[in-house]
């Protein structure tokens, strides 16, 4: 398909909008320290999207942490050339005080954009999620996937060239996520930012993803890596990505057994 | 073609139709509601009141210099009222509870968000602010009047003295009540430190800042009356305080039953008109005041 193509050639343009090298994390405690991640090295090109897929204790979010810059490593780097990463959580974090426009036009507020210019763009960015009409409404009157979309108009604000997106799914009801992923998966398209998504669930992120990378649990370690060669738009019922599903879940659930060996 | 896929404009479609099912329908209360649900009750409880107060008196229970009668009790209002005295009183109190409760917030704001971002400042004086909200601050009138006189300034620091720990209080739990979220979110938009303080942490604070300031006010009133009861003199001005001591002095029962109804009246008054509108309106706002 034509627009699959554009995609790949697009990354013609040498770089990588993140740089995870060798990047270790332990918590300290009182029984000591415990490693968290593990020479964690991965590379998000340009307008690539990949998602980290894991078990429980895998270090998924701290990882995404350490991207956002929230955290620090242990040890190694990390580079995100194109600036402070945006960051999407589980929980929308739409600031309830602001109306949903509001909530935008802070983002562009704190990343500097002149007063006269910041409704015209934060009803452009409404319009990108589709939600043209909401620009006065209060986060309590929008649904949960409205306020997803608020949350993603809102971290597109950034203009940063990562997004990063903590499980954003995970606690909407199975029909507005399938209408979700269509949404992300056209918006990626449409402004060529790159991806990292974390998630626990297999479809989903071979769903959207062009890699999916496999963390092992406690400590986090790069398992395997999948570059997914089916052509977008996906759905999460379609047989090629239901079969590379069954091929990852099967290696998740060798991961997830090995702690229960000793 | 890979998969049967949604063109975009059906996506749009089912889009749509989703938001308009699960959008959470807003509802205001039409007037008649509030009326019949907020307005009626308290004044029949008020009615109520004024009418066994009135058998009390009609049944003689005691000597009527004890307990006057209401009608009593509103001559001596409409006294005042006619030697233009009435609203002269009232205001004076008013006038010096509003001012002092400006100042006490003024000066528990700062003070407040100094305890609840500083930590070394929290663990020297937060729990010395917590212990002075429960200590009557009739207690401060003494001191104050030896140190400051007998004048105005007595009365506004013994006002400050009583409402400075509650507007500041109110502030420190506001604040350790913000959801960490929006502190992350917050930072991953760029805003930390001061822009962090003044576009989430105060935004995020304002619901437990007003109800500091809701019993910042209730304080400094208090406080006001202790002062006035307790410290009068011809310098000061009469305010209502001294209207209630004055009627002790000259054993005029009506008029202290009057000074305590305005005392009364004055606080409810403020809470009803200033702070509780402001606190539903914020509430109402961030969707937290839910009606069953």
């Amino acid at each position: 398909m034509a627009t699959t193509l554009t995609k790949a050639e697009d990354r013609t343009a040498v770089g990588h909008a993140a740089r995870i090298a060798h990047v270790s994390k332990s918590f300290g405690g009182p029984e000591g320290q415990q490693l968290v991640l593990d020479d964690i090295t991965l590379d998000v090109a340009p307008g690539e999207f990949v998602t980290l897929l894991g078990a429980s204790g895998c270090g998924k979010s701290t990882l995404l942490n350490l991207v956002a810059g929230l955290d620090r490593p242990t040890a190694g780097s990390i580079e995100t050339p194109g600036g402070r990463p945006a960051l999407m959580f589980q929980e929308h974090a739409l600031f309830p005080w602001l109306t949903a426009g509001k909530n935008i036009e802070l983002a562009l507020r704190l990343r500097g954009v002149p007063k006269s210019e910041r409704r015209t763009e934060a009803e452009r960015l409404l319009e990108l999620v589709r939600l043209g009409g909401a620009y006065g409404k209060r986060v309590h009157e929008l649904s949960g996937g409205m306020r997803q979309r608020v949350a993603m108009a809102r971290a597109l604000a950034q203009d940063s060239q990562l997004l990063l997106m903590d499980e954003p799914f995970a606690a909407l009801d199975a029909i507005t996520r399938d209408v979700l992923h269509d949404e992300l998966t056209r918006i990626w398209r449409e402004t060529n930012v790159s991806v990292l998504f974390v998630t626990h669930n297999v479809r989903e992120a071979v769903r959207l993803a062009e890699r999916v990378v496999l963390l092992s649990s406690r400590p986090g370690r790069i398992a395997r890596e999948w570059t997914v060669d089916i052509e977008q738009p996906r759905r999460i019922e379609d047989n090629a990505v239901a079969e590379l599903s069954v091929e990852i879940t099967e290696q998740l659930r060798g991961e997830i057994r090995r702690h229960g060996q000793h | 073609m890979a998969s049967t896929d949604t063109k975009p404009d059906d996506l749009a479609g089912l889009e749509a139709g989703l938001d308009a099912l699960d959008a959470v329908q807003v509802r205001r209360t039409p007037v008649r509601e509030v009326l019949l649900r907020k307005v009626l009750p308290p004044a029949l409880a008020v009615a109520l009141v004024i009418t066994v107060w009135q058998l009390l008196v009609e049944a003689q229970v005691t000597d009527d210099y004890k307990l006057p009668s209401p009608a009593a009790v509103w001559n001596s209002a409409s006294d005042m009222w006619l030697q233009g005295t009435l609203l002269e009183v009232v205001w004076t109190s008013i006038s010096r509870g509003l001012l002092g409760f400006l100042m006490a917030v003024a000066i528990g704001t700062p003070l407040g968000l100094l305890v609840a971002r500083v930590k070394f400042v929290r663990a020297a004086i937060g729990p010395i602010l917590s212990g002075l909200q429960s200590l009557p601050s009739v207690a401060w009138v003494a001191p104050a009047v030896i140190w400051l006189g007998l004048n105005d300034k007595m009365m506004y620091a013994v006002i400050l003295l009583g409402a400075v720990p509650s507007v500041a209080n109110g502030l420190v739990s506001g604040v350790d009540q913000v959801p960490p979220l929006f502190l992350r979110a917050g930072r991953t938009l760029g805003a930390s430190g001061l822009r962090g303080t003044w576009h989430i942490v105060l935004p995020a604070a304002l619901p437990g800042y007003l109800a500091g300031l809701k019993q910042g006010w209730a304080f400094s009133w208090r406080s006001l009356m202790a002062a006035e009861i307790i410290a009068s003199s011809p310098d000061l001005g009469l305010g209502l305080g001294q209207l209630l001591e004055n009627g002790r002095n000259n054993a005029d029962m009506p008029g202290i039953f009057l000074a305590i109804i305005l005392i009364l009246f004055v606080g409810i008054a403020i809470d009803l008109l200033v702070f509780s509108p402001l606190e539903r309106w914020v509430l109402r706002s961030r969707g937290l005041l839910v009606k069953n």
